[in-house]
């Protein structure tokens, strides 16, 4: 086995530990503890609150909508920070390359914008 | 540090995704609706453009004095190769934008989105077709990826349309993420994601220090890719998408996703790993027989069309498979060939499918062709024509793609995979002739059970229960010219270079893998 993937090694050991952590403190408290089961026990628990209604409920697409637009500028930042940091090495090629990439990135903005995304009604 | 950029290697892309970006800015940008067939015939323009500056490359390649070259600091590599398969990808969208208005306007699929997200998928192809970087092969494969996820949706009103999406979508990051972790770990044993350097240092025996990093980066590439190309087992997606999404972006998908998913298995299996083809040969081995025998014998159970095809473009990833196992030139160019006769037989058989219509559960069952050729002799005969090719028939493309795959198979000395390719493809065989007796020799609602599944379909009969034992009272499908020409081009092609294969034959042979160093 290389070096490479015996620094592997570590935590493979860390993930066996923390199954058997688990499992150990989950049998030992099904033995410790009293056990009385009651029907209000098993409803979900609402800051203390009988639930009302499903489990399942529809929002409005819009909150899915600026969720998407959100990613857009946050895998843009992803790109843009490590770019950023070493600036001077990529010269004016890495600046060229970064307008070009946020100019299409941009371009989704504005088709989001003239398909009426950005309206909040 | 800005690297050269070779300007004419990147045509097609330039065509096909600037084109297309700009196609949809301009689209958003007009007040007045635009007609529904400008962005169409807009995009089979650039695809058209795109197409010229293929063959113009092709030209340039197979020039002796010129040859294969790589450019932007031998990231992207324009050899034979790249060369063929962007053309098939290519083709492949040009000939789905040229029949996609019947659907764009029986389903309302929205008509910019349509070519814009073709165009973009085309771009990714033609990516992955040239690229000579584990990175760019990535961006390669998801810009091809995520514009076919959102095709297969497109149908906004269907929900099986949606549903197909879900799933392609779901399931197809799943197998990026597999691709991007092989890659990964192709780097680290071989210290570079440039595929050149990655053959040199294989060549050098650099996986023998990291083995089992080394051959989990082939097992994770491999199910990442098999799923692209719908190998089984990675191929439960297959018959779901391709029945629920709409026919052209189906018909691109077999034909042009499958191309591209292709162009990177051999470029990388074939061509760049093949110093330790003793590695996965076995595994490709396992998975072409396999897919071969799994893609026949589901497609004899499956009752609808769609299904069936899809089924039956299973099984033609399994041949393909098999070129690719015999891990040389022979097989990789009759793989190619392969890639190239296939894409018109699915481009032909989807256009057909499409015209046939849906019925009220949004399935094809197999009883719509009921006495089509008395119907639409016209359109059984090119569909009649189309499946015997898929099935091998001599004197069809299709009888010349299996000869060349199963003959790289007997060259290298994997006998038992050919006689069980070749026993697949008599399965196959049968699916086929099925649908092609369905046409010519069975009577419309001869049998009871056609006859209850036809009940209140769209695009089927509707009158079928009224007419009389003889006469076949159900009119005629209505085929709208670029159908037509779609299935007499896919028809023409597949029995022209039937009776004549020669120069299909030596433009596969033409079409060799380079390794360059950049």
């Amino acid at each position: 086995m290389s070096d490479f993937l015996r620094s592997y090694l570590t935590v493979g050991i860390f993930a066996l530990l923390a199954v058997i952590m688990v499992a150990l403190m989950l049998t030992l408290a099904s033995v410790l503890r009293p056990e009385r089961p009651q029907k209000q026990k098993y409803i979900s628990y609402e800051s203390g609150v009988d639930p009302v209604g499903e489990g399942w409920s529809q929002s409005r697409l819009r909150y899915y909508l600026f969720g998407l637009l959100f990613v857009m500028f946050d895998v843009e930042a992803v790109f843009i920070f490590p770019w950023a940091t070493r600036l001077e090495t990529y010269g004016v090629f890495g600046l060229v390359e970064m307008a070009i990439f946020i100019f299409i990135l941009a371009l989704g903005l504005f088709y989001a914008w003239r398909k009426r995304v950005l309206q909040w009604v | 540090m800005s690297p050269s950029v070779d300007w004419a290697a990147l045509l097609p892309q330039i065509f096909l995704g600037g084109g297309s970006l700009v196609m949809l800015t301009l689209g958003t940008l007009v007040r007045k609706r635009a007609p529904w067939w400008l962005p169409n015939v807009l995009g089979i323009g650039l695809t058209l453009a795109a197409f010229g500056s293929v063959v113009w490359q092709w030209v340039r390649v197979q020039d002796p004095s010129r040859g294969a070259f790589s450019t932007i600091a031998g990231t992207v590599q324009i050899d034979g190769f790249a060369v063929f398969l962007s053309g098939v990808v290519v083709i492949a969208a040009l000939l789905a934008l040229v029949f996609a208005p019947f659907s764009i306007r029986r389903a309302g699929l929205p008509p910019e989105e349509f070519s814009v997200l073709l165009l973009l998928s085309a771009a990714g192809g033609v990516t992955l077709a040239s690229a000579n970087d584990l990175i760019v092969l990535f961006l390669g494969l998801e810009v091809l990826s995520i514009a076919a996820y959102v095709l297969a949706a497109l149908d906004l009103r269907r929900a099986g349309s949606q549903e197909a999406g879900l799933k392609y979508f779901v399931l197809g990051a799943f197998a990026s993420a597999f691709f991007l972790y092989g890659a990964a770990l192709i780097y680290g044993a071989a210290g570079s994601t440039k595929l050149d350097s990655v053959a040199a240092a294989l060549a050098a025996g650099a996986g023998s220090n990291a083995r089992g990093m080394l051959l989990a980066g082939f097992a994770l590439l491999l199910v990442g890719l098999f799923f692209k190309v719908a190998a089984v087992p990675f191929h439960a997606w297959t018959p779901d998408v391709y029945e629920g999404a709409p026919s052209p972006a189906v018909a691109y998908m077999a034909a042009g996703v499958k191309a591209a998913g292709f162009a990177a298995l051999l470029r990388l299996f074939a061509g760049t790993f093949s110093a330790s083809s003793a590695d996965w040969r076995p595994a490709v081995a396992v998975v072409a027989v396999i897919t071969v025998l799994a893609g026949s014998a589901l497609g004899v159970i499956s009752g609808d069309v769609r299904r069936l095809l899809a089924y039956s473009s299973i099984g033609h990833a399994g041949f393909i498979l098999v070129g690719l196992e015999s891990a040389g030139a022979n097989g990789t160019s009759a793989s190619l060939l392969y890639l190239g006769v296939y894409a018109f037989m699915a481009l032909g058989s989807f256009a057909v499918v499409m015209v046939m219509g849906r019925d009220a559960s949004g399935s094809q069952p197999l009883a719509a062709y009921d006495g089509l050729a008395r119907r639409s002799p016209w359109l059984a005969l090119g569909f009649t024509l189309l499946l015997l090719a898929q099935a091998g028939l001599p004197f069809t493309t299709g009888f010349w793609a299996k000869f060349e795959v199963i003959g790289a198979a007997v060259q290298s000395r994997t006998y038992w995979l050919a006689a069980v390719s070749m026993l697949g493809a008599v399965v196959a065989a049968f699916v086929y002739l099925r649908l092609v007796v369905r046409m010519y020799l069975v009577r419309p609602g001869a049998d009871g059970d056609a006859l209850a599944s036809q009940k209140s379909g769209v695009g089927l009969a509707d009158d079928s229960r009224s007419g009389d034992e003889d006469s076949d009272s159900r009119p005629p499908v209505a085929v709208p010219r670029s159908v037509g020409f779609v299935v007499a081009v896919c028809a023409a092609v597949t029995l022209f270079f039937g009776v004549w294969p020669a120069p299909l034959l030596n433009l596969a042979g033409d079409a060799t893998l380079a390794v360059l160093g950049g």
